[in-house]
């Protein structure tokens, strides 16, 4: 037990917060990753369907989560994204890392990628992949 | 962060959580301000509904009463992977958008008392931070409950019609620490049965135990033997029965003024502060042990210790020699 608690991934687990903005209903793919994320020794804060970027901002900051990752196929991408990637620069957390998953145009990489998304998934991504560029990415931060 | 500064006060929480150096001084230096809020218990097996009831309570105490309403909600962590999903904010989103109402979840990662430990200090973060009421959620499901009910001030054990085997199953430990009994979800068939049940079960174990927490105000028990027994009846506790169905709201105004007697009944009998000083001991207590083992693994180099198992496996040595020599090595 002792040996546990000093080793960095407990002193420091990673909290992830999986949320889905916007009105489609389809919280499939949202709850594989969460699973996922789960399965890889991540804590994961599940906030459920139908988020506005308010609350998902809200909940960023009161879990003080180090990723959040959006959920996304009514394709408001363009407008939900820089939303919450603006409140959390509000909030004082320019530092979370924002991933994003669901029905994403290839044109509308490169924007996202501007705008500060660390990473954009559509069907078929592997989960192995959203991990290691989740621990990548945090990694990098530190 | 006794400003009032939201970010500061999450960031504080992850490190009183990790127990990391930067948290331990914060708890240090944040300890006079505490012992203000009301510290509220709620415990139960899965789905009994305790997150919407939390849900309720919070909102009730927000509209009613202007009170600024922390939560803390606990899941279980994977004895596995160290992983978890926690989804009680699913059922809180009503408290969203009401900055007076702080919700953070917590994965009980798995470590023994550590769990109770970290709640400990994450309720001190929210007490000193100027919440007056703390709602603590957990899964009703053993030894770590009890250990959390022992930080608040009240606990409520929810039970929900159709889980009868649970019941069952509850009785002998979480039972016992109830203030207040909830059955929830009370619009479902079997709601009578349950009541009787956890009536006949209350009669049974209360005048037994915890003698001084009855209190006079349901008289259902019959008293004529317990009043030789215990002196006078009129000072004791006895945990209501509160009927609720969260999804509606209903029940719930009910449900606070009996928290809100149960406070008082604390305060009047003395409880408070007798109930204050046993959780100031025993979180003393995890602390010391804590410290004890730490400065053990210090002084004792592991190398030791691995020589001592080698000879308890040969069994030329028995645990307890084994306890003695390494505690002698330790004193040199």
């Amino acid at each position: 037990m002792s040996e546990n608690k000093t080793s960095p991934e407990q002193s420091r687990r990673i909290r992830v917060l999986v949320a889905k903005p916007g009105l489609d209903g389809h919280d499939r793919g949202a709850k594989v990753v969460a699973r996922a994320l789960r399965d890889a020794g991540m804590e994961v804060i599940y906030t459920g369907l139908r988020q506005t970027p308010e609350m998902i901002a809200e909940a960023a900051l009161q879990e003080d989560v180090d990723v959040v990752g959006l959920s996304i196929l009514s394709g408001a991408h363009m407008a939900l994204a820089p939303r919450i990637l603006d409140l959390l620069k509000a909030n004082g957390q320019s530092h979370v890392k924002v991933f994003l998953g669901g029905i994403i145009p290839d044109e509308d990489l490169p924007r996202l990628k501007e705008m500060g998304v660390t990473g954009v998934y559509g069907p078929g991504a592997n989960t192995e992949d959203i991990i290691n560029d989740i621990r990548g990415a945090l990694a990098e931060k530190a | 962060m006794l400003a009032g500064d939201r970010l500061s006060l999450a960031r504080l929480l992850t490190r009183v959580e990790n127990d990391s150096p930067e948290g331990r001084a914060a708890l240090v230096e944040l300890f006079p301000y505490t012992g203000k809020a009301h510290l509220i218990g709620v415990t139960g097996a899965p789905g009994t509904g305790k997150s919407s009831l939390v849900n309720q309570l919070a909102l009730h105490y927000r509209r009613q009463a202007d009170q600024r309403v922390a939560i803390v909600a606990v899941d279980p962590s994977s004895p596995f992977t160290g992983g978890a999903v926690l989804g009680d904010r699913v059922r809180m989103r009503d408290l969203s958008g009401d900055p007076q109402v702080f919700i953070r979840s917590m994965a009980s990662r798995g470590s023994l008392g550590g769990l109770a430990q970290a709640t400990a200090g994450m309720v001190q973060v929210f007490d000193a931070a100027g919440f007056d009421v703390i709602l603590i959620e957990t899964v009703g499901a053993g030894q770590s409950e009890v250990d959390i009910a022992r930080l608040a001030h009240t606990t409520l054990v929810v039970e929900a019609p159709g889980l009868g085997d649970d019941i069952q199953a509850i009785k002998a430990g979480i039972l016992e620490i109830a203030d207040i009994l909830v059955i929830n979800k009370a619009d479902r068939p079997g709601v009578e049965n349950t009541e009787r049940a956890l009536k006949s079960t209350l009669e049974l174990a209360h005048p037994a135990q915890r003698i001084f927490l009855h209190h006079g105000q349901v008289m259902e028990v019959k008293s004529g033997d317990l009043r030789s027994a215990q002196g006078d009846i009129s000072t004791m506790w006895i945990p209501p029965i509160q009927k609720t169905v969260s999804t509606e709201g209903r029940g719930i105004p009910e449900l606070v003024e009996a928290i809100a007697r149960h406070a008082e009944h604390l305060r009047q009998s003395g409880d408070w502060v007798a109930r204050e000083r046993a959780r100031l001991e025993v979180e003393l207590e995890m602390l010391i042990q804590e410290a004890l083992l730490a400065r053990f693994r210090e002084d004792v180099p592991a190398q030791k210790v691995q020589q001592v198992i080698e000879q308890m496996v040969k069994r030329d040595l028995s645990p307890w020699e084994a306890v003695k020599s390494l505690m002698n090595g330790r004193s040199k």
